[in-house]
């Protein structure tokens, strides 16, 4: 699925993510599945969070523990292979990495979007930044159905 | 007649790097590039590079650019830069000739580097002459250099890391890409660019080829098959797509017309995109103080072209008799972070190709 269509497969997406009682709290996921030699995540984590080690090409390992879903890495990722989680009550929050113009508003409800690219339903917009050290990628904040937990991957503007 | 030393011939990440630890070294060097703005490929990359921060990891292709030429612009007195320059001959007395303001004019030097880079391979298909059919690196000029849509429908031909940024940069200026195909039966660039296309909803479809192009004054349709595992087109599994572009990513080989004309020894390495010179330990051809590095001795990433640009540099200027103050500890630095950088799945290729490489 992967290697063939760039589409995750669901077993692999539950691999990274933990269980809901960590979710409690917001923790980065990080959808990073292959050796690729990078290593922003690591570095530009203030909780050292997320390890690498010495050769680059490792995969990241988050401790939950000590993640505290700041955000920082999600847009520091080169590959944009990184977003945050939180269970809300019937709702989950994600912080995601969005790139395209014209940004969302906050307020505004957007198509949620799945790893396919396909409309799953509803987003609300919670909040947008974009500061000068994120570097031209926003990080939207948005909530979404409990059902999408392991479907949910980005938004889309409604048309 | 003029003379120089050192002569650098390309201006891109390899070149850069290997102009400013010379002239750390106390080494004066002329870098001559081609274009107008140095920086190479990178001035047209708008995404975040890969890598560790010591090659500048995370920071965007063109701001890394604009950081390499800071660099290099803080030697005034050591780097001559010559742009839109074209050297348009290299010969075995290590006269270079070079056409620049509508003048010819000859360089006689002791050393150079030829760091010019790569460029575009083709593919063969019917019509693929029309207007409209590009290729990856005009579509980034004309977009992301000069601000100008390439089209509004676009199918993409080949899914390595260039074809899968270059979708991407696409749908972000506003761009339809319908489809990226790919002839072999897997993605071939980094899984995490593909999942940022397939997120956005835009296929992409292996062991798929274009079999041709239609159109009287410029592209307007063109037509794909599927390929069976012995790269066989499937008959009946043709299918046509409404564009208005196409752009061709299958991938770059080494710019090595300077190479072969002085004549050093050649070798064709699959694994590092075609024809390459053989290379010494010491980054030099087989022609001595005629060295060789980034894409232009083998396609690899601009972070390894970055690095390697450092150890020629500094290798370059030691044969000239000028060593750098901390030449010990920064080749070992340097070699670390290329065997760093080589040492993933996708490194095994480039260390295949390497191995061949080596005198």
């Amino acid at each position: 699925m992967l290697a063939k269509e760039g589409v995750a497969t669901l077993e692999q997406v539950q691999s990274r993510f933990p269980n809901h009682e960590i979710l409690a709290r917001p923790k980065a996921i990080i959808e990073c599945y292959e050796n690729i030699p990078c290593n922003p995540c690591s570095t530009s984590c203030p909780f050292e969070a997320i390890t690498i080690g010495e050769d680059i090409n490792n995969k990241p390992e988050v401790n939950f523990d000590k993640c505290t879903g700041c955000g920082v890495c999600v847009y520091n990722c080169p590959g944009l292979a990184i977003m945050v989680c939180e269970v809300s009550g019937d709702k989950l929050r994600f912080k995601i990495s969005y790139e395209f113009l014209p940004y969302p508003v906050e307020g505004e409800i957007w198509n949620a979007i799945n790893r396919k690219g396909e409309v799953i339903g509803d987003a609300l917009i919670e909040k947008i930044t974009l500061t000068k050290r994120q570097d031209r990628t926003a990080l939207v904040q948005v909530l979404v159905d409990q059902d999408y937990l392991y479907d949910f991957v980005t938004i889309r503007r409604k048309i | 007649m003029i003379n120089k030393d050192l002569v650098i011939i390309g201006g891109g990440p390899a070149g850069l790097c290997a102009a400013k630890m010379a002239a750390e070294a106390g080494q004066s060097c002329l870098l001559i590039d081609r274009n107008r703005t140095l920086g190479g490929q990178l001035i047209k990359q708008t995404h975040m590079f890969f890598g560790s921060e010591k090659q500048f990891a995370k920071t965007r292709g063109i701001d890394i650019a604009n950081k390499l030429v800071e660099d290099v612009r803080k030697h005034p007195d050591l780097i001559e830069i010559w742009d839109d320059a074209t050297v348009v001959g290299l010969y075995q007395d290590k006269v270079i000739t070079v056409l620049k303001n509508e003048l010819y004019i000859k360089v006689q030097s002791k050393a150079v580097i030829i760091s010019t880079g790569a460029s575009e391979k083709v593919l063969a298909f019917e019509n693929n002459d029309l207007p409209g059919i590009y290729g990856a690196g005009a579509v980034q000029t004309l977009m992301n250099v000069y601000g100008v849509k390439p089209g509004s429908r676009i199918v993409m031909v080949g899914s390595g890391n260039i074809g899968l940024i270059v979708s991407y940069q696409l749908m972000q200026a506003g761009v339809r890409v319908l489809s990226i195909i790919e002839a072999s039966p897997k993605i071939g660039g980094y899984k995490v660019h593909a999942s940022k296309i397939r997120r956005l909803g835009i296929d992409i479809v292996t062991s798929c080829t274009i079999k041709k192009a239609i159109g009287t004054e410029a592209v307007e349709k063109i037509v794909t098959v599927k390929l069976d595992e012995k790269w066989n087109e499937v008959p009946g599994s043709e299918k046509e797509y409404e564009v208005d572009a196409v752009c061709i990513a299958v991938g770059l080989t080494p710019l090595t017309n300077l190479q072969s004309m002085i004549g050093s020894e050649m070798k064709y390495i699959s694994e590092l995109g075609g024809l390459v010179p053989v290379i010494y330990p010491n980054h030099e051809t087989s022609i001595e103080n005629i060295f060789s590095c980034g894409d232009a001795s083998g396609i690899e990433e601009a972070s390894s072209a970055i690095v390697e640009g450092y150890i020629t540099g500094l290798l370059a200027s030691k044969k000239l008799g000028n060593v750098h103050p901390r030449y010990d500890e920064l080749m070992d630095e340097y070699n670390t972070q290329l065997n760093n950088l080589r040492n993933g799945p996708f490194g095994d290729k480039i260390l295949n190709g390497l191995k061949k490489q080596g005198a």
